[in-house]
């Protein structure tokens, strides 16, 4: 099971090890139930060490879960591995991607007024 | 320290010592020792009849040995069971020739089938990952189209997509630009560079195609009569002084010199009453 936290308004799950055809399943069923509770959401990948397709598969479609109800998605501590595999595909061009949590969190100066 | 350097130091993923193939009384392969270490682009070269696809066929576990040993990931290949091959080949992705692709099914069905062969995935986790695919090998927007309606190039890439589509660690090319043109060819030696960057995959490459050879291997096997001729850096098979080597490099036709007791053999073996 994967660990969730809130923080800051966010759901934050943090997916560790390898992410492959054994231990997907269960990370698009934590994605998906915390998209469930219509709060946005963030991935922590940072602990991953090897991330594969199916892994990817299920973070392609909790993000499009999360657009369709408008809520915000992304993915924090991407490693270069797990980088090269979306690069193969273009999936760097369509994921938002933050090098932290607190990254993300931090307060954007442009909506200042 | 370049690239083939670096790769030596890594494991062997597939290790042949001694292999003799037999197709009848015909030797194929003889005496064939090589390894294909993690992370490396093997090349196997050689002429029409040089032994290439035999080979190919027994590193599939399609042939078995008439003696020598062929050990995939570690696995004796001769004596491997029915359980360990299936598990084997969860790991290992081909790329046929001809595609071999289901006439019956779409391109994103024929991407599917090895997830629903061996996986138990949500079906929309199966379908991403095989669009995702598709992406890589430049096919998007082609998943409804059928076998009969791609182009050779379409054909092989879709193949390609579906060789890929488990993230094998090991990956298999028989004759991947054979009836492409130039620059379609060109393009599928950059994505097989590119998959075995980012997928960290060791791939095995059959191929008579120089400049495709030339620009994706890290070491070339050449092949000759069933015999390794030579196995080396692309530089080094360039500079080889051997003259089979550089006959092939150069596309000279050899002078066949006949023994006539094995002609004869072969032109009357099996006849009755002769």
């Amino acid at each position: 099971m994967y660990p969730v936290e809130e923080n800051g308004g966010y759901s934050v799950v943090h997916l560790t090890g390898e992410v492959d055809l054994n231990c997907s399943p269960e990370a698009r069923k934590v994605i998906l139930e915390c998209l469930r509770r219509n709060t946005p959401l963030l991935i922590d990948l940072s602990a991953v060490t090897h991330i594969d397709s199916s892994g990817i598969a299920s973070l392609v479609e909790g993000y499009q879960v999360s657009r369709t109800l408008k809520l915000d998605f992304g993915l924090v501590g991407v490693s270069e591995r797990a980088m090269s595999v979306l690069r193969l595909a273009r999936l760097d061009q369509v994921f938002p991607i933050f090098a932290s949590i607190e990254e993300r969190l931090k307060p954007d100066p442009s909506q200042d007024v | 320290m370049n690239t083939a350097e670096q790769h030596s130091l890594r494991d062997p993923v597939i290790e042949v010592d001694g292999l003799v193939a037999c197709y009848g009384s015909r030797k194929i392969l003889d005496d064939v020792s090589f390894d294909v270490r993690s992370g490396e682009i093997m090349v196997i070269m050689g002429g029409s009849g040089s032994g290439k696809s035999t080979l190919l066929r027994h590193m599939l576990a399609l042939n078995r040995a008439v003696s020598g040993s062929i050990r995939v990931f570690g696995l004796e290949m001769g004596g491997v069971s029915s359980r360990e091959l299936h598990q084997l080949r969860q790991r290992m992705g081909v790329s046929f020739q001809n595609g071999a692709l289901f006439n019956s099914l779409n391109v994103e069905d024929n991407v599917i089938f090895p997830l629903r062969e061996h996986t138990v995935l949500d079906d929309n986790t199966m379908r991403i990952m095989a669009r995702m695919k598709l992406e890589v090998v430049n096919m998007a927007g082609f998943e409804k189209l059928m076998p009969a309606q791609l182009s050779g190039g379409m054909a092989k890439r879709t193949a390609l997509a579906r060789a890929i589509v488990m993230d094998p660690k090991l990956l298999f090319f028989d004759e991947p630009s054979a009836g492409l043109d130039p620059v379609v060819s060109a393009d599928l030696d950059e994505l097989i560079l590119r998959l075995r960057d980012a997928m960290d995959v060791s791939i095995v490459v059959v191929t008579h195609e120089l400049d495709s050879a030339f620009r994706i291997a890290d070491r070339i096997l050449v092949l000759d009569k069933g015999k390794v001729l030579i196995i080396g850096t692309v530089d080094e098979v360039k500079n080889s002084d051997n003259e089979r080597v550089q006959n092939l490099l150069n596309r000279r036709s050899e002078d066949v010199i006949v023994d006539p007791d094995e002609y004869m053999q072969r032109l009357t073996d099996e006849l009755i009453g002769l």
